[in-house]
């Protein structure tokens, strides 16, 4: 919302108060700006008179023009096509400065001396929307009474300040002057003064001539009057100038004036050509299929929502949106129907958003104030009988069945203090009451406070509430800390969970990432094995971002393929968060998913560098069981069926013989680089439980070392030979690990070699040789007799 | 026999002097001090010494061994000193070469932002609570006074997936969730940090998804000063002890009064530079005080409880914090983006 200084200054006295400083106190009552700028930011600007103009001798297009600017006369050379004699110009005169910081110097056009410049309304820095087609080819032209010598920018109301006002969405009484002016005069404690209207009324009565007929609950008052005989011209300078400096374009008096009430007073108002409008007015819902060519040449289709004006035949507008071709206000129009009339917020909302949004449906959505409905249609025929010639037509057609008092609201001075946490006094409360323009009456401490309609957005304690704290100033409000009983905070268990995750694959080396939730067709189906239904948007942004992920390996991908781009070449990520997925309710399952790629560690100069493989993988998910106290509860055993995986190199999870997870390596067809990832249910392992932490003593009794090594079918699962060990073993064999895996000579084709290292230890004695000696050939037989493989070299 | 015994002193000397390796000290013990060494054989002389003289050639004797062993032991050392140093510098290495690279990872910037602020309210004695990112209408809107058609929902045009169900588009939902799933009605203090989405083209101050975390209190006799003073206690923490903020009066739903909430310029202390466009404060939060309609909607007696909410966004933190200028940075996940955080705050 556009404030300009000029215009609100017709209904309260700012002219003492710096418009920056007014910017900056509005910014303190809520009512953020974006810029604040002078309306035209030229200086010394006259208006002139070409008293002789003729070609230049050596140019096709110059002039040389002698320019009365009052006090003198100066010689210009000027291009624009326009020029002549008898004209009166806008002339900057030598020294003037015009936007964009150009300067008016002494110069030589083409050899001839030019002393100034006769300028166009664009080079005043006026938008080109406002400009009509003559103003867009050369000079303006002022009217031939305009004064020579006088400052242009006011000759023009071009002397203007705008401030451009972010409002918040509740503040539909600031979307006008008078409310502006109200606001402006709270915060500075000045009086507002909203002009009386007067009016004739002649010939015969609207009653007479036109029926109206509101068929809709959505309408709570519609006012219509005739004012006949206008004359459509150009509107006077100021009436154009405000409407620029608000942003909307001048077409002619007429249309103006229904903009520049609405800009005052905030009422939309429609004009019709009553004589194509007819004489019977009807406000309805639009009936299905019915279409209106709204006033911009477009056809649109209406739906059983849209509330429209008709006449008998057809709709001619669309309610509080826009109007229509057919009854437009042209050229020749010579009686004018004024609608005036609030229509239902939510209703235009709905119309707005499908078809388009205008001044005056921005308006109606926020709301509008019902008292000023009919002093806007009168200010309306005011504006009219005085600059369109018009005549007004006596009476009025009414529908009202708005609310129209004003709201009542209790309030206690301790319940403001409380809320505001200040120690206002009575006396400062009543202040700032009277400030706002709001009534009170104090009876046993409570306030009984009365607020015009015109606030619409104050309706309950806490709106006035804040009304006090915002024109009291929040910088009075000294911070402290809540007073109250204090308590342990705490993360969530699956919070808590998912941290401990981070930090241990951050320890780990993998790097955390955080993608898109939102992905797409292609995407959404990658290295997802269970049939789950998809989340998806009804209305994507994009094909790429229109359905919830239920894996995070594709944008893990995504990421890997843009560092490769990026010539990172070593990569190890990974992401928490939720998949989402339809299982009769929503669900949302909390996972972890990694992707690890190229070196892990060490020195290509040393040549010790750990790339990435398999059993790497495999280590990293193993210490975060481990890390997690699942450790001896978790399987590793291969998995053929993971889509998208490598088929022979992929394992999945088990933890409690439950599936919780996968890792391998990704399929060729989906990379061709050597690229492994996994995934793994955060919420499913969140269901195992796990014990508390409890210290087992050391053995102080020696341990006995024991390698042997079984020779095996390559097929062979080391785990088979481990299980047996491990069995017979039992609790005398303290730790087993694997450290050589031989293929090759001495070891038949398809054949391999296993060597295992055992460590024997009891926790109450030392061991003999004879035990040790027993369990070792125990576990020898069992291995060779149940899987039938032979102890190597023997 | 004195001049014999000078004489062999003066021959070990020179060899000594000549000797270059222990090998060669070892042919020296023992042409010396050996079975056979001239020193050892001067004890034959013994039988040849008159008694009277025995006892001073015996001393004199073993002066030169005891000179000799020193002598050799003294060599012994010098020459292993030296051998020592020849391993050692043998031993050199160019102490330039790069150092054995350890796999590292880190913590995302947006999650360091948000632990932090986690941190410090679970010590002030906040729960951290989670919802759905996958909401209802119910909680995401309407809960929170924003009914059907309200004009403030034009501000998060949001993700739908059935008319009833969409992505949240901030975390306040989790506010009301709180609230109603809180049977007896107690006081609440919890934070709740979380991903939200809206309809936004993706820019570099744009994203269709972001983090938000959102702080509310209920409570009797809260007010805005209590707001005001965790506040400061947040922004202190985030951008340091000098910072002050400020309050601005705002407009939210499920606010009232609402406050928007600024700091003072970390860059330039509040005299005005380019970061805080020359103003002097940052905007950093929204907040206010519960709407009544939003505690009696979720079963809170506004007459007896009011609360405070706000709601902060770790993106804009982490922008400004660390000077980020490309929101679309935290998503793009580029590993040497990723690794410029993975160190110790720092600062101040």
């Amino acid at each position: 919302m556009r404030l300009s200084k000029k215009f609100v200054s017709d209904y309260i006295d700012i002219k003492d108060i710096n418009p920056k400083e007014l910017a900056e106190k509005m910014v303190f009552a809520g009512n953020e700006y974006e810029e604040m700028r002078p309306f035209c930011e030229a200086t010394n600007l006259v208006v002139g008179e070409v008293l002789e103009c003729i070609d230049h001798p050596e140019s096709d297009h110059l002039h040389i023009c002698q320019v009365d600017l009052g006090n003198e006369t100066v010689q210009i050379v000027c291009g624009a096509p326009n020029v002549r004699k008898g004209l009166k110009v806008i002339v900057s005169k030598v020294g003037a400065t015009l936007p964009g910081g150009i300067v008016i110097k002494n110069a030589k056009l083409a050899g001839v001396e030019s002393n100034g410049m006769i300028c166009a309304l664009s080079e005043l820095g006026l938008e080109s929307k406002y400009l009509k087609e003559e103003d867009k080819s050369g000079i303006h032209e002022l009217p031939l009474d305009a004064p020579v010598g006088a400052d242009a920018l006011e000759y023009l109301e071009f002397d203007d300040t705008i401030i451009d006002f972010e409002l918040t969405a509740n503040r539909a009484d600031l979307m006008n002057m008078i409310g502006m002016a109200y606001e402006i005069g709270a915060l500075y404690h000045i009086p507002v003064h909203v002009p009386e209207i007067h009016i004739q009324e002649r010939g015969a009565s609207i009653e007479q001539t036109t029926k109206l007929d509101v068929k809709t609950g959505h309408c709570s008052i519609y006012l219509g009057k005739r004012v006949e005989n206008v004359e459509i011209k150009e509107s006077p300078q100021f009436i154009k100038a405000r409407l620029m400096a608000s942003g909307i374009r001048p077409i002619n008096n007429v249309v103006d004036i229904s903009n520049y009430v609405m800009l005052e007073y905030g009422q939309p108002l429609h004009f019709f050509d009553a004589d194509r409008l007819g004489n019977h007015v009807v406000v309805r819902m639009a009936n299905p299929n019915e279409t209106i060519v709204t006033l911009d040449g477009q056809t649109r289709s209406l739906k059983e929502q849209d509330i429209v004006i008709a006449n008998d035949q057809e709709p001619v507008a669309l309610a509080g949106v826009m109007g229509g071709l057919s009854t437009e206000v042209e050229e020749n129009t010579k009686n004018i129907f004024i609608e005036a009339a609030i229509f239902e917020p939510t209703h235009i909302r709905y119309t707005s958003k499908s078809i388009l949004r205008s001044e005056a449906s921005s308006r109606y959505e926020k709301g509008i104030d019902p008292n000023r409905t009919e002093q806007a249609i009168l200010r309306a025929c005011e504006l009219l009988e005085k600059y369109a010639g018009g005549s007004i037509c006596p009476g009025m057609l009414c529908h009202d069945v708005a609310k129209k008092q004003d709201k009542v609201i209790t309030i206690t001075l301790d319940k403001i203090n409380q809320v505001l946490g200040m120690q206002l006094k009575n006396t400062d409360v009543e202040d700032i009451f009277t400030r706002l323009g709001f009534t009170y009456q104090l009876n046993d401490g409570i306030y009984e406070v009365t607020v015009p309609t015109r606030r619409i957005d104050v309706n309950i304690k806490e709106d006035l509430i804040e009304e006090i704290g915002r024109i009291y100033g929040y910088d009075h409000v000294t911070g402290k800390l809540p007073v109250v009983p204090m308590k342990r905070g705490s993360y969530s268990k699956k919070a808590k969970m998912v941290k401990e995750i981070r930090k241990r694959l951050e320890g780990l080396g993998l790097y955390q990432v955080i993608t898109y939730s939102l992905v797409g067709e292609q995407e959404c189906n990658s290295f997802v094995n269970k049939n789950r239904d998809f989340v998806s948007i009804l209305a994507p942004l994009s094909e790429d971002k229109k359905i919830m992920r239920q894996s995070f390996i594709p944008s893990l991908l995504t990421v890997m393929e843009y560092n490769l781009a990026r010539n990172h070449k070593d990569i190890q990520i990974f992401e928490t968060g939720s998949i989402y997925y339809k299982e009769g309710d929503y669900v949302e399952e909390q996972v972890i998913s990694g992707l690890l790629l190229g070196n892990y560690q060490g020195n290509t100069w040393q040549n010790n560098i750990q790339k990435v493989d398999f059993y790497l993988v495999k280590g990293i998910i193993e210490n975060l069981l481990n890390y997690l106290g699942l450790n001896g509860r978790y399987q590793i055993v291969a998995d053929e069926t993971c889509k998208d995986m490598h088929p022979k190199m992929t394992a999945s999870i088990l933890v409690d013989h439950e599936k919780v997870g996968f890792f391998g390596k990704v399929h060729p067809s989906m990379s061709k680089r050597d690229v492994y990832v996994f995934e793994i249910s955060i919420d499913q392992l969140l269901s195992k439980k796990v014990r508390q932490m409890k210290y087992k003593e050391i053995s102080k009794y020696p341990s006995v070392h024991k390698d042997l090594a079984f020779v095996m079918p390559a097929s062979m699962e080391s785990e088979q030979v481990m299980s047996i060990l491990k069995k017979v073993g039992g609790r005398l064999l303290s730790e087993i690990d694997v450290f050589d895996v031989y293929e090759g000579e001495n070891v038949l084709e398809n054949e391999k070699s296993i060597a295992y290292s055992l460590t024997f230890q009891n926790p109450t004695k030392t061991l003999s040789d004879e035990e040790v000696t027993k369990v070792f050939n125990q576990m020898i037989t069992e291995v060779e007799s149940k899987l039938k493989i032979k102890l190597r070299n023997k | 026999m004195k001049e014999k015994i000078t004489e062999i002193k003066n021959q070990l000397q020179t060899k000594i002097s000549q000797v270059k390796t222990l090998n060669e000290l070892n042919d020296v013990r023992i042409e010396f001090l050996g079975k056979k060494g001239s020193i050892t054989e001067l004890s034959n002389y013994m039988r040849e010494i008159p008694v009277e003289e025995k006892k001073e050639f015996g001393s004199l004797l073993n002066t030169i061994k005891n000179e000799a062993n020193e002598i050799l032991n003294a060599k012994k050392e010098e020459l292993e000193n030296i051998e020592l140093q020849k391993k050692l510098n043998y031993e050199t290495i160019d102490v330039t070469l790069p150092g054995t690279k350890l796999s590292v990872g880190g913590t995302h910037p947006l999650t360091k932002v948000i632990d932090e602020i986690e941190e410090l309210f679970v010590s002030m004695g906040y729960d951290v609570v989670e919802g759905p990112e996958i909401e209802q209408d119910l909680y995401n809107f309407e809960k929170l006074n924003l009914p059907k058609g309200h004009p403030a929902r034009d501000a998060q045009d949001s993700f739908y997936i059935t008319d009833e169900m969409l992505l949240r588009s901030q975390t306040s939902p989790v506010q009301a969730r709180t609230m109603d799933a809180n049977l007896e009605k107690t006081p609440i203090r919890v934070i709740c940090p979380g991903k939200v989405y809206r309809r936004d083209d993706d820019d570099a101050t744009h994203s269709h998804q972001f983090t938000q975390i959102e702080g509310l209190v209920v409570d009797k006799d809260i007010s805005l000063a209590d707001l005001k003073g965790t506040l400061e206690i947040l922004a202190k923490k985030l951008f340091g002890e000098e910072r002050e903020i400020r309050f601005r009066p705002s407009f939210f739903p499920f606010t009232e009064p609402s406050i928007e909430v600024d700091v003072s310029c970390f860059k330039c202390g509040g005299v005005g530079c380019p970061i805080c466009k020359e103003t002097g404060w940052i905007e950093i939060l929204g907040s206010g005080m519960v709407h009544p309609n939003v505690l009696r909607g979720c079963g809170y007696d506004p007459e007896i409880y009011t609360g405070f909410a706000f709601g902060i966004g770790p993106e804009r933190v982490a922008m400004l914090k660390y000077g980020i200028g490309d929101i679309r940075s935290f998503y793009t996940n580029d590993l040497r983006f990723l690794s410029d955080f993975n160190r110790v705050e720092g600062g101040e």
